[in-house]
């Protein structure tokens, strides 16, 4: 009788694979020092058969690494070479083009071996606190200044630490100690997964994972094609301009739907930029396949198979597949516009499922807090000097049959920093965080709200932004005769325009004012019912904004 | 007062469904359940009380004290039936509760609704005055807004107002003018403000859970003075103390002050309950789980000391998932809930893999096999279609199952889209819900640095039993508890109750500039706040005092309770208790990086009377068999023909070999194949894996 129930094993094992990812993933938002991981999720974890093909992946992750870590695990396998993986390796890299876009991820693969014979690999990714050059910023004009690139190589080889690597990496970067122990989590986090794997095929009783992978791809497969051929077939085609750094980014999508899969092609699309908002491809891959997946399938769990149907291409050497040694520093912030772009092509056949335009890109904060020098501390206070990262979203596109969300990340999957912990944390005062009345777009659905900030520095202070702001000059268009989102605007208190996009310095005494962008509305403002009219008017939502 | 020299206790524990009452005179207990009263609550509770009284043959004065704890204040915040409450907080954060933390807690659903914020936009209200994060003021407060808000509170008949500033924490000077300008202005109406309800750093937390005890406070209050006037009112005039979420006693005027305090105190009363027989047992390592009909719950205990937490999230509203609800920051018992009970409503997804909960029949209509019209195969359904429940002996007999019905349920939502008879489809749910409360076990414990193969499991509430032994396979665990009196487990658990409070502040330090002096008055000042609130119950019984750190190296973003020690304190003692903490969770501490306090706090309470030790009482005869029945065995995937056994047969020493089912009123114990039971001198069931049972 015990085979009549291999169906309910296999399923039951596919949960158990999920749950063994998420323990991966959780064990390094629990070590990591980086913000964007401890606080916001900017991390992935995923669990790879022996050909480097992603069986499951963790849920909390934020998408940008969805895909592009998928693919990253065969170019480990093909760089070390499958004769020289050996028990106890641990490899490592933070190359942009074959790991997750930019520097400051740190892509880690570990093979996983039962009674010495290789059955898998785990792998994750995450964002360290810095790897030296410039920081976190987009003002480089070449890789070469953004931070020390590392390229697939060991962290450790059958067991032995690789301390030369890891001197190199100590006096190459800022908080050295930091990005040190965010290495050593990453370690850990595959060597978890690893464990619980092991626990998992005692308990199952399995040598292989070859029947399980063979299960979890069949059906994925299946599911996902069920989906695609509920989809009209044909090509559909969208464009999106947003600010850029210099000038305005063009980007352009053609969607070719067919029964076998979704291929979006960038053609047309602006070429690489002399800044750091470029997109390596698989980065642009990470994006628009969640952008797509979330639109067509979104119950289907990430892996090799349900991913698969879903297939990208862009030109050599535009914005969204800049080439080596372009600088990418911030590719988020494009990365994070993919997804409108995508939607925008999905809604001219699907117009009830896809949203309008959203604030798109998070406003990330960088702030560098220093002395002024020859000045006092307030009393009770000391002179210091800090280096900070706040998350802040503005508002999420309308949907068909819902309001946008108001000040909520959308792609990006972070969370928001507490103000009184980040002022904890260094120097600054924040005077104003909270809904910018009016911002969202007009429509029958109204588009979600943006957010006001003010910064200053406390007494004796003054601070420098890494400023990779957009949607200040192109905001979030509505749909279906719905309204634009407000554009956002960076500014000091006295009037004084600051740049969307670059380092700059706020002077002592004076307030950063930032007004986050809002969502596009989605159907005519005039189909908008009267009791949700009357519900804007009461809670402020369609106050007057003062720039207005 | 007591009974022929025995203390009489009374435990009551109003439920969702069930009000259960638990009556001790000395060693005797006395029990009885009746459904939930949600127009008059304390109706139930008086007539529970007269029945078991009858039952027990005692004046209704002679109850030396009665211990109270309830969901209503949580069912209040999640049906959002609470006062008409305004909120006033500081110019530029009116937004703080609705803003949440900026995230969807669902990454692939584009059509996610975040929670509404407790109190309303136009209900928020603002007034300029700034305290910075080292609690100097930066900026005076507006006497004139605040005077303005009271009158237009007053005004527009607000009944309830909650006060929450940035950095109240640390300097709560704003706040407490704002509430006496709002006393002196708006005469009558209830005031709750941030800095006493929860003085913990992060504003988002702390403003909600101000927001939320101002919302239930008039409703409470009112609750609880009719409880303890009716009580009084049929001659139970003995003091009425509440349990709180933290699994300690309060009275019941500081429950009426913070009653968010009382939120989940029937499951803690259930960490409780489970933590005495660990200590009766001496089992060190203990997991609990109660299992009722809609959720699960799953507690880690050690030491004899149930996991405790700083903050919770209540009224998850989107599949129990982490985010979906309102973070409430207090001290609680810790514990995983998950939408899995006898009730959970089982169908099968676009990826044809069957899907458990976190619906559920709930008691009307009820799983299919009930007959009450609920067509949808439950948990339970799947439980009897493999045997696990006998249709006939369900509840006492109160309920006739009926396994046809069960059938069909199943065959028409899994069955028949995945093309397996109804026993491969009941076999499929079990094995899905099972997996999902495995799964829930294992990431808290993960989220602990626990190793789960060393712990025991203690099983309660009524559906536990029934798949209890089936989790110690999945997770490896050897030995299983099933208490007497499991079906009224949390009202038990009341009585095991210590008298104690916990008090939480945050104050940052930075190790590296420790100030002895400062770290002293926090402390001191805590434990003041604590001792104060325990000896309300405690009076001269002796306290026991426990103080923590919650600590992290600077740079990351979760900390980590640290005790420590009674002596005096150094940075060099804190970094060290710091250290060794990290190493047992994480592995290797890091050297060169400095230490920082985020939090403090401090519990005092009695000290519990030793427990009567329990002898391990080895296998000593086979319990008579009333029958047998064929059960589904998971481990074995197949049907084996098992044995029934009424547990009242059962006597200290005997013995159950699985596969068996052990039978009782409220609930059913299924002791698998691999596995077997004995009855222990205290009346548990112990179940162990038969290659380490002896």
């Amino acid at each position: 009788m015990r085979t009549d129930f291999s169906k309910v094993h296999f399923q039951i094992m596919w949960n158990r694979l999920i749950s063994v990812v998420e323990e991966q993933a959780l064990t390094l938002v629990r070590t990591a020092f980086s913000t964007s991981v401890r606080e916001s999720g900017d991390l992935s974890a995923g669990v790879f058969d022996s050909d480097g093909h992603m069986l499951a992946q963790a849920v909390t992750g934020t998408p940008g690494h969805v895909n592009a870590m998928a693919v990253a695990v065969k170019n480990f396998i093909e760089v070390i070479g499958e004769d020289n993986i050996a028990e106890g390796d641990v490899y490592i890299t933070n190359d942009p083009w074959r790991g997750t876009g930019h520097l400051l991820d740190f892509t880690f693969v570990t093979p996983s071996f039962r009674d010495s014979r290789l059955v898998g690999y785990f792998a994750c990714t995450a964002h360290v606190v810095d790897v030296g050059g410039r920081g976190f910023g987009p003002d480089a004009n070449e890789v070469y200044e953004e931070g020390i690139f590392i390229p697939i190589m060991r962290f450790a080889d059958k067991g032995r630490l690789n301390h030369e690597l890891i001197n190199i990496v100590r006096h190459n970067v800022r908080e050295a100690d930091q990005v040190i122990g965010d290495l050593h989590s990453l370690a850990a986090c595959n060597e978890i997964g690893h464990r619980r794997l092991m626990g998992m095929m005692d308990e199952f009783e399995l040598s292989s994972l070859e029947a399980l992978r063979d299960f979890i791809f069949e059906n994925s497969r299946l599911a996902t094609l069920e989906k695609l051929a509920a989809l009209p077939q044909g090509s559909w085609g969208n464009d999106m301009t947003v600010d850029g750094y210099d000038a305005p980014v063009y980007l352009k999508v053609r969607l070719d739907i067919s029964s076998e899969g979704v291929h979006a092609d960038f053609e047309g699309t602006s070429r690489q930029s002399s800044l750091g908002i470029n997109v390596p491809l698989i980065y642009t891959k990470a994006y628009c396949g969640y952008g797509l997946k979330c639109a067509l399938a979104p119950e289907i769990p990430n892996n090799h198979a349900s991913l698969e149907p879903f297939t990208v291409s862009a030109p050599e050497g535009c914005i969204l597949n800049a080439q080596h040694p372009a600088p990418v520093a911030v590719r988020h912030v494009l990365g994070h516009f993919i997804p409108d772009t995508v939607l925008g092509a999905l809604s001219k056949f699907l117009p009830d499922v896809a949203p309008a335009e959203g604030a798109g890109a998070l406003w990330n904060v960088q702030i560098s807090a220093r002395p002024v020098a020859g000045t006092q501390a307030a009393p009770g206070e000391r002179l210091q000097s800090a280096e900070m990262l706040m998350f802040n979203s503005g508002g999420s596109g309308a949907r068909p049959t819902l309001d946008g969300l108001n000040a909520t990340a959308f792609p990006s999957g972070v969370h928001a920093m507490s103000v009184e912990a980040t002022e904890q944390s260094g120097p600054i005062i924040v005077w104003r965080k909270e809904l910018r009345e009016g911002s969202g777009g007009a429509g029958q659905f109204r588009g979600g709200l943006g957010q006001v900030i003010e910064i200053a520095a406390d007494d004796g202070h003054e601070f420098w932004i890494k400023a990779m702001f957009d949607r200040v000059e192109h905001p979030a268009r509505g749909r279906q005769g719905g309204e634009d989102g407000m554009p956002g605007i960076v500014r000091l208190d006295d009037g004084t325009v600051m740049k969307a996009k670059g380092r700059q310095k706020v002077p002592a005494g004076r307030r950063l004012v930032l007004k986050l962008p809002g969502g596009g509305g989605f159907g005519n403002p005039a189909e908008r019912s009267a009791e949700d009219r009357a519900r804007d008017l009461r809670l402020g939502y369609i106050g007057k904004d003062e720039d207005k | 007062m007591t009974h022929d020299g025995k203390p009489v206790r009374l435990g009551v524990d109003i439920g969702g469904t069930f009000t259960d009452v638990a009556m001790e005179i000395g060693e005797e207990l006395f029990s009885t359940k009746l459904l939930t009263n949600y127009s008059a609550p304390e109706q139930a509770i008086l007539d529970g009380v007269l029945r078991v009284a009858k039952n027990a043959g005692i004046e209704l004065g002679a109850i030396d004290i009665v211990i109270h704890g309830t969901t209503l204040a949580t069912n209040a915040l999640i049906e959002r039936r609470g006062a008409k409450t305004a909120f006033l907080t500081s110019k530029g954060f009116r937004d703080v509760i609705e803003m949440r933390t900026e995230n969807r807690f669902e990454q692939y659903d584009l059509n996610i609704v975040l929670p509404a914020p407790l109190i309303a936009r136009d209900a928020r209200f603002i007034a300029a005055g700034r305290i910075g994060a080292s609690g100097r003021e930066l900026e005076a407060l507006d006497e004139a807004a605040v005077m303005t808000f009271a009158k237009h509170v007053a005004a527009e008949g607000y009944e309830s107002v909650a006060i929450g500033f940035m950095h109240s924490y640390v300097n709560p000077a704003h706040e407490i003018r704002a509430r006496d300008i709002v006393a002196e202005n708006a005469p009558g109406v209830s005031i709750s403000i941030s800095s006493e309800v929860s003085p913990q750093m992060r504003e988002f937390e702390r403003f909600n859970t101000v927001c939320s005890n101002a919302f239930v406070k008039p409703l409470m209050e009112s609750y609880l003075n009719r409880l303890v006037d009716s009580l009084h009112g049929i001659g139970a005039t003995c003091p009425v103390f509440m349990i709180h979420s933290g699994g300690g006693l309060i009275s019941v005027e500081t429950a009426a002050a913070f009653p968010v305090r009382l939120l989940e105190s029937g499951p803690a009363g259930g960490a409780i309950y489970a933590a005495d027989v660990a200590a009766r047992h001496g089992l060190r390592k203990i997991l609990s789980y109660d299992m009722g009909g809609t959720t699960a719950k799953i507690c880690l205990i050690e030491d004899f000391s149930p996991k405790t937490a700083r903050t919770f999230e209540v009224a998850r509203n989107y599949r129990f998932k982490k985010g979906s609800g309102m973070p409430i920051s207090i001290p609680v018992i810790e514990m995983v809930e998950i939408g899995a009970g006898g009730g959970s409503l089982a169908h099968v997804d676009g990826m044809r893999q069957i899907r458990v909960g976190p619906e559920s029949a709930g008691s009307e209509p009820g799983p299919a096999c009930y007959g009450r019209g609920g067509n949808r195969p439950a948990v339970t359904d799947a439980d009897l279609v493999l045997g696990k429940l006998d249709p006939d002996n369900f509840a006492g007999g109160d309920i006739a199952l009926s396994a046809e019905s069960s059938e069909h349920a199943l065959l028409a939502e899994v069955g028949n889209r995945l093309a397996m008879d109804a026993r491969h489809a009941a076999v499929g749910v079990i094995e899905m819900v099972d997996e999902n409360m495995t799964a829930a076990a294992r990431v808290h414990a993960v989220e602990n640095g626990k190793e789960l193969g060393e712990f025991t499991m203690i099983a309660y509430g009524g559906a536990a039993p029934l798949h209890a032994n089936r989790l110690c396979e999945k997770l490896g665990i050897d030995a299983l508890l099933v208490p007497p009196g499991a079906g009224v487990g949390s009202a038990i658990g009341f009585l095991r109750a210590p008298f104690g409070y916990e008090a939480v502040r945050g104050a940052y330090l930075r190790l590296s500039q420790f100030d002895k002096g400062w770290v002293s008055d926090v402390l001191e000042g805590l434990e003041r706040e604590a001792v104060a609130v325990a000896r309300a119950g405690a009076r001269d019984a002796e306290l026991l005092i426990e103080r923590k750190a919650f600590m992290r190296y600077v740079g990351q973003g979760w900390e980590i309770p640290v005790g420590l020690p009674g002596t005096a304190l150094d940075a060099m003692g804190l970094r060290s208790a710091f250290e060794t903490e990290y190493r047992r969770l994480f592995g290797q501490p890091l050297e060169t990086l400095d230490v920082e306090v985020m939090n403090w706090s401090v519990k005092a309470e009695s000290v519990s009377a030793p427990r009567q030790p329990v002898e391990r009482v080895a296998a000593k005869h086979e319990a008579p068999s009333v029958g047998k029945r064929q059960i589904f065995d998971a481990r074995e995937a197949g049907f084996l023909d098992a044995q029934i056994v009424e547990r009242a047969d059962m006597r200290t020493g005997s013995m159950v070999n699985g596969p068996a089912a052990i039978v009782e009123a409220e609930t059913t114990t299924i002791v698998t194949a691999g596995y077997a039971a004995t009855l222990q001198a205290d009346g548990c069931l112990l179940v162990q894996r038969k290659e380490t049972a002896q």
